[in-house]
């Protein structure tokens, strides 16, 4: 086994809470979290729904190994239509709730329809019943928190909820849990709230057993471990750094996106690096970093608790921030630092703090103010429009005003939870936007690492990093070096990647375990666990099936190889500095390729012949 | 030397285990009254469930356990003592002579007077002779009668509910368990024990007790009503057993009074366990608290003086009990009610059966209640018995009272988790 | 010499691998609620710290146990609970006053670390080295039992 075999579906509309046998013919082909997921996604949702209508569905999902001692093994994942980028999200997040569910006894949670009135679900093992959110509704991730905590009186319950964004519709609405982790892309905060769904809190006190062979995974996950240990980078380079190892590095590639990527390199990228958050401030002589964390079951720990300087101007009178937070990750150093030009590590750290308070995706917020700073400065945005905000690139004081416009979803923050593209679509400036299916990129240039041009424009959920994390092999040789500036190769590189990255998403572990480890470490824990034989060769046949699937529901949702495209800038700008110095994203030369490899047609859509050879009808 | 342990409970055990820890040589007594191996009035309940057998309800179960360490377990009952002469008389004849004596009878359960309360079917539930007696009657659908909700009541409210007996409860004060915790905390005790199908009568007293058939008794309450019982078990409260001591050489108040070495007011003789009045930590004052880990605390402590005279000083026992009642866990500490000017913060969830409630004295934690919750209980004696500075941890507990466990680990064991 | 569980919270990331371990060990399955080792966050502060029993020489549960049911493992010095003779009074659960022997509802008795016959397996788990088996002398776990000792008035070393 170790599928919990257990589903719990919750109508919001009629508030009929029912649990339900997992379909384990589903989970042989599709093995949990993001895969299964996906697949009950696909079989009970039309793709052409408004994805904030109440005929659209949100599911959680935990993978088979969540919960379990496998390093890492505490993601879960959040699956739905997303309402930024009309296609299917996933997005993923580890903390404690994932495993928290899985104690409980529950594989996934489906939650279908809209409550009339604002409730949160509260799970104890298997008792789990709708209660009333009515005080809850209007305030923070961070207050909710506090007062379902206190409502329970039960110090370990676990707690993921939405914040006042979502309420008001923000586009890129993170679910926040454990204060500090997000499933935080494409917007499933805002299905989420959309819903009437404050929250869901969990208490699981049954735990995880019926491992198909214990003491063999046992031995596994020890060996495992000292896999991820002995390491450089889970090992040394991400429990010091975390991901913030990247800031130097990929900005002295010439990869990193500056002034919503006009730029590819960040003249002050070392003031709000990794390094950086080490070294001591003035005001007390402390650094930006209390020290790192881990999720559930993590050995790599590569989550930042930080605390921004109480002299600094965003916090100096807001004694409720002077305590430790979730500090910066590379992506939202990026976003709110680089792509806006802006060098104050504390600003930064405070903007990332409000967006785990108030649940945005600190990568979709960055790059959609950047676009509007570019917009504010060419004179497309004034004044009038961002409300007396001076957005000009570098300006930390409309940094932490927008942000806290943003998460409370009032004033040009507003306008800001659009998006990007709909920001400057509906400011003229349409080419102004850097993102692929309207979901914002992140934090690496394609024109500096050409494999991510090509994992943006084809990655099921908008641009995204994290479907095929090319970044590994050509920046970090990791399983083997690939040059970041050529293009050979890379359809097979991607492909392999999506695959690969789709099977450990589906599996509970966390996709940075893949620094280290390839399928050949993650499928013997995977077959020691569960029932079935599970080869790497069957993972990597489960990652393309999940990909072909998602793809699937992506073309029948009303995308074409049309949208499988990147910014105008990236493909006709070259960069002006760096290694990179002179080129553009040569996705042309890519995707053609990758069409044939995927057994897709040429335009995009898998073949019958691929459908059936992966069992897809 | 000859140490005479007047008691086989738990205070007795300890004083004897204490004194022979310390010296090999001394000769130690114990006086058992009930003709049984010392055993723990605690585990009676467990007796009566089946949970375990008569030689689990022993304090120490390790075969020769006392003949191992030289220890003389001696059957009888001690009807009087001689201090002039340092002389225990027992009732089968004979006379014990000792140099230090340790009072350890524990305590009798109080009669009521009530009309026709002695019947044959009219049971206290507190010796090993009446578990067997309660077992005989107690039978599944037999409908039986419990009289008093306190502590003691409530332990075998469980044990009696268990054995599938028709059950009715009835209580003179106005809530379960009065004396151990508040109106919220002992409703929600209440409450939960309806909710498991055991009739609870609060504010009610049976006033009259009369023979209905062959085998059943009429209940009569203050109520008016009349309760059909093949069984009544009266549990109205317990008394220091202190009918042995004669005259006036033993200063007698609620129990026998003893000084911060557990000595009485007679030279050379001691008193420990439910029988002693001594130092209440809360209070400051002399107290019968008659439970299980003062009366360890009390044997040790006065085994420690009589092998040599004021050397460890008793700082005062903690009030502390711990309650099963059908599956609800609860427990009060200390002042658990609260002191005069002290902060008091409190949660209630009577659809959940959770209670939790801490009382401050200033920055320290003084008392607590808690229903509902199992974990990391004995940290709030620590914190109390402690006396630490909350400091900044008072905020965070009146904040969120859960966070007793990173309270204590933050003042208490700041050297193990650097927390401070 | 006797060895002893030290803790060094500067190294937890709180990632739980030593709960995982504990009731992977003691109850076969992975249940942190089941663990015998705990860890405890202080959220404001940033700091995760493990904690459980330090079997501490003159128990207070073993001496507040009604039953025997609480003995010394010789060897170790680890103060194991018989689950054969314990009847689940819970009076152990508020002599503690590390609050480190709890009540486990399933099975009626209560449970604490027992040092995993000298392996603990919270030790093996630890990916940090925050939780070590050490000389007992000087750990923080000392420092408790020495707590323990001097706080306990059931205990021999209180004059």
């Amino acid at each position: 086994m170790t599928w919990s075999r257990k589903i719990l579906r919750v109508n919001l509309t009629t508030g009929v809470i029912a649990p339900e046998p997992l379909k384990m013919d589903w989970a042989q082909k599709y093995l949990g979290q993001r895969g299964l997921a996906s697949r009950y996604l696909c079989e009970e949702v039309d793709p052409q729904v408004d994805a904030l209508s109440p005929e659209n569905k949100l599911i959680m999902a935990n993978g088979p190994l969540t919960g379990t001692m496998a390093a890492t093994g505490g993601r879960y994942a959040v699956v739905t239509k997303s309402p930024l980028t009309g296609a299917i999200a996933c997005s993923n997040s580890g903390g404690f709730i994932g495993a928290e569910l899985r104690n409980a006894g529950w594989d996934m949670v489906i939650f279908e329809g809209r409550s009339d009135k604002p409730v949160y679900l509260h799970i104890e093992d298997d008792k789990a019943e709708l209660l009333d959110a009515a005080d809850l509704w209007g305030t923070s991730v961070w207050a909710t928190d506090e007062a379902i905590r206190q409502r329970h009186q039960d110090p370990r319950l676990r707690i993921a909820a939405v914040g006042r964004s979502a309420e008001q519709g923000c586009l890129y609405s993170a679910i926040v849990n454990d204060l500090h982790r997000a499933a935080g892309r494409s917007g499933v905060g805002t299905v989420m709230a959309s819903k009437n769904l404050k929250a869901v809190a969990v208490r699981g006190s049954l735990g995880v057993s019926g491992l198909k062979d214990p003491q063999r995974f046992m031995k596994e996950v020890a060996i495992q471990k000292q896999v991820l240990a002995e390491n450089a980078v889970t090992g040394q380079g991400l429990p010091t750094y975390g991901t913030q190892v990247l800031m130097n590095v990929i900005n002295e590639m010439g990869a990193m996106p500056t002034r919503n990527a006009s730029q590819v390199q960040f003249e002050s990228a070392h003031s709000i690096s990794g390094e950086a958050m080490h070294e001591p401030r003035e005001s007390d002589g402390k650094p930006n970093l209390t020290r790192n964390a881990g999720c559930f079951g993590c050995t790599i720990a590569c989550g930042r608790i930080s605390t921004v300087d109480q002299t600094h101007f965003s916090i100096k009178n807001k004694p409720e921030y002077w305590g430790n937070t979730g500090g910066l990750e590379y992506e939202a150093a990026w976003s709110m630092g680089s792509d806006t030009a802006i060098d104050d590590l504390d600003a930064v750290t405070y903007a990332n703090a409000i967006c785990n308070e108030d649940g945005i995706d600190p990568i979709s917020f960055g790059a959609t103010l950047a676009a509007a700073m570019e917009m504010f400065e060419a004179g497309d945005l004034t004044l009038e429009d961002t409300g007396g905000i001076e957005l000009r690139f570098g300006s930390a004081e409309a940094l932490v005003k927008t942000v806290e416009l943003t998460a409370r979803g009032v004033g040009f923050g507003k306008e800001l939870g659009l998006g990007s593209r709909r920001l400057c679509e509906k400011y003229g400036r349409p080419e102004l936007s850097m993102t692929v299916k309207s979901q914002e990129f992140p934090a690496y240039d394609p024109r500096g690492i050409q494999g991510m041009g090509l994992t943006y424009a084809t990655s099921n959920r908008g641009a995204c990093h994290l479907r095929s994390y090319t970044v590994s092999s050509e920046v970090l040789g990791v399983p083997e070096k690939t040059d970041p500036l050529v293009t050979d190769g890379k359809p097979e590189l991607v492909m392999a990647f999506q695959d690969a990255t789709a099977a450990v998403d589906s599996s509970g572990l966390c996709v940075f375990t893949t620094f280290a480890w390839t399928l050949d470490n993650i499928a013997p824990q995977i077959d020691a666990a569960c029932e079935g034989d599970w080869s790497v060769e069957r993972l990597v046949e489960t990652g393309e099936r999940i990909w072909n699937m998602e793809r699937r529901f992506n073309l029948a949702a009303g995308l074409t190889a049309v949208d499988d495209t990147l910014p105008k800038r990236l493909l006709t700008e070259p960069a002006q500095t760096g290694p990179a110095k002179g080129m553009v994203a040569r996705l042309g030369d890519m995707l053609p390729q990758y069409y044939e490899i995927r057994g897709w047609s040429e335009d995009g859509v898998p073949t019958d012949e691929t459908c059936s050879r992966l069992g897809l009808s | 030397m000859h140490h005479v342990i007047i008691g086989a409970g738990a205070a007795a055990v300890s004083a004897a285990e204490t004194l022979r820890q310390h010296s090999k040589t001394d000769k130690i007594t114990m006086i058992s009254a009930e003709g049984a191996n010392p055993y723990s009035r605690m585990a009676i309940p467990y007796l009566l469930t089946n949970k375990i057998d008569e030689a689990g309800t022993h304090l120490r179960q390790r075969p020769n356990y006392y003949d191992s360490l030289n220890i003389e377990v001696i059957k009888d009952v001690a009807v009087s003592l001689d201090c002039a002469n340092q002389s225990v008389m027992l009732e089968n004849g004979g006379a014990l002579s000792y140099d230090r004596c340790l009072l350890a009878t524990g305590s009798v359960p109080l009669k009521p007077k009530i009309e026709g309360i002695n019947n044959s079917r009219v049971h206290n539930c507190w010796t090993l002779e009446d578990a067997r007696s309660v077992a005989q009657y107690a039978q599944a659908d037999m409908p039986v009668v419990l009289m008093g909700a306190g502590f003691i009541g409530s332990i075998i409210l469980e044990a009696l509910a268990l054995r599938g007996v028709e059950l009715t409860v009835v209580e003179h004060q106005d809530r379960m368990v009065p004396r151990m915790m508040g109106e919220k905390a002992g409703g929600l005790l209440k409450g939960w024990c309806e909710y498991k199908g055991v009739r609870i009568l609060t504010s009610t007293d049976i006033v009259r007790v009369e023979q209905r058939s062959e085998t059943r008794l009429n209940i009569h309450l203050s109520t008016g009503d009349v309760l059909d019982a093949g069984l009544l078990i009266a549990a109205a409260g317990v008394k220091p057993n202190t009918a042995f001591l004669q005259g006036d050489q033993i200063v007698v108040d609620h129990g026998v009074l003893v000084d911060e070495f557990m000595l009485t007011s007679y030279e050379n003789v001691f008193a420990a366990g439910d029988v002693a009045q001594a130092l209440d930590f809360s209070s400051g004052k002399r107290e019968v608290q008659a439970i299980q880990p003062t009366a360890v605390e009390h044997g040790h402590i006065a085994a420690m003086n009589m092998l040599r005279a004021s050397s460890v000083r008793h700082r005062g026992s903690l009030v502390m009990n711990v309650l099963d009642t059908l599956g609800l866990l609860s427990c009060s500490i200390g002042i658990w009610q609260g002191v005069e000017g002290g902060d008091m913060v409190e949660r209630f969830d009577p659809d959940r059966y959770r209670y939790l409630c801490l009382q401050f004295d200033g920055e320290k934690l003084v008392g607590a209640t808690v229903v509902g919750h199992r974990d990391h209980q004995g940290a709030l004696r620590g914190l109390i018995e402690g006396r630490y500075l909350l400091g900044a941890f008072k905020e965070v507990l009146m904040k969120d009272p859960n966070k007793i466990m990173e309270a204590y680990l933050a003042v208490a064991q700041t050297d193990a988790t650097l927390v401070r | 010499m006797q060895k002893s569980l030290n803790i060094d919270p500067d190294k937890c990331t709180g990632c739980r691998q030593c709960e995982m371990a504990c009731s992977f060990e003691k109850e076969g399955v992975f249940n942190p609620s089941r663990s015998r080792i705990q860890v405890f966050e202080f959220h404001h502060e940033g700091r995760f710290v493990p904690y459980t029993c330090t079997q501490c020489s003159e128990a207070w549960c073993m001496k507040a146990c009604p039953v025997d049911a609480i003995r010394t493992d010789g060897g170790l010095g680890a103060k194991l609970v018989n689950d054969d003779l314990c009847v689940g009074c819970k009076v152990c659960t508020i002599a503690c006053p590390f609050g480190t022997i709890n009540y486990v509802p399933d099975t009626g008795k209560v449970a604490k670390c027992d040092l995993c016959d000298g392996a603990p397996k919270c030790v093996e788990a630890c990916p940090t080295d925050a939780i070590t088996f050490i000389d007992a002398a000087a750990t923080g776990m000392d420092r408790m039992r020495k707590w323990a000792a001097t706080n306990n008035p059931a205990s021999a070393q209180n004059a």
